[in-house]
């Protein structure tokens, strides 16, 4: 069994890189191909989220700005609790072909779990789960 | 990747390919830790299959005894190999092909072109 870290894919689209630039990193490009709605802080360490008809969404958290060539973020695993602090990091890379562009998508970071993680994790989120439960309990007592 | 992450995953879904001890696990998560005889109680299983299920489980590291007399020790539900096997599960289920495509669909929709197969094909 593989166990993949990454994924990539590369497409090669029949627009100059300015207009695919416009479609990964605005709010409009966005939530026309991605997501149903979309906001974006376009700089590093800048917010970004998507939210789709069904509820879901998504935070992300820009972090390569290089116009009109490279734009990364990192995303929160999905089945993951939303607080969890594994992300995979997705980067978006542009190339002028021609009269178009190949993109290259690349995300990594699926195999990332710290064999030291194991354990403690359980242990962090047992103990995690008694004390929050126990100050909701404190809470309710004292209303 | 550490291989015993790997090894994790691949005990998780061995664990999880049989519906009884699937059924234990939904047990244990939605009404919190038991002990055999309640799960039996619950199930349509014997307790000495459940037992050997725990045992089995236990031993994946998917459930944990709590300290306690024999036959009167709890099973706990324990997440924490689930999260390995769901690293590879979202790997997978991530669908870059079917974004790009909207992508693809979306530029040439804005650019008022018709639309064109791509070149490059999806798969680098």
């Amino acid at each position: 069994m593989g166990f993949p870290d990454r994924i990539e894919r590369t497409v090669e689209v029949a627009h100059q890189p300015a207009a695919v630039w416009a479609a990964l990193t605005t709010a409009e490009g966005l939530s026309a191909w991605f997501g149903n709605e979309a906001t974006i802080d376009l700089r590093p360490g800048g917010s970004a989220r998507m939210s789709w008809e069904n509820g879901f969404t998504v935070d992300m958290r820009v972090e390569r700005v290089e116009e009109p060539t490279v734009f990364g973020f990192t995303w929160q695993v999905y089945g993951l609790p939303k607080d969890d602090p594994r992300r995979t990091y997705v980067e978006f890379t542009l190339e002028p072909v021609g009269s178009g562009t190949r993109l290259t998508v690349v995300e990594s970071g699926f195999a990332q779990l710290p064999p030291d993680v194991y354990a403690p994790a359980y242990d962090g989120n047992t103990k995690g789960w008694a004390s929050e439960l126990g100050e909701l309990v404190s809470y309710l007592d004292a209303a | 990747m550490p291989p015993d992450i790997e090894s994790i995953a691949e005990q998780v879904f061995a664990a999880l390919a049989d519906p009884t001890r699937r059924a234990i696990l939904a047990a244990l998560a939605a009404e919190g830790p038991a002990t055999a005889t309640d799960l039996a109680g619950r199930l349509p299983i014997t307790r000495q299959a459940i037992a050997k299920h725990l045992a089995l489980l236990a031993e994946v590291g998917l459930v944990t005894a709590e300290p306690g007399e024999r036959r009167r020790v709890r099973y706990r539900l324990h997440s924490a190999p689930m999260q390995a096997a769901q690293q590879f599960l979202a790997a997978l289920a991530r669908d870059w092909d079917r974004q790009l495509q909207a992508l693809t669909a979306h530029l040439d929709r804005s650019a008022g072109t018709p639309v064109r197969d791509e070149a490059g094909g999806h798969h680098a």
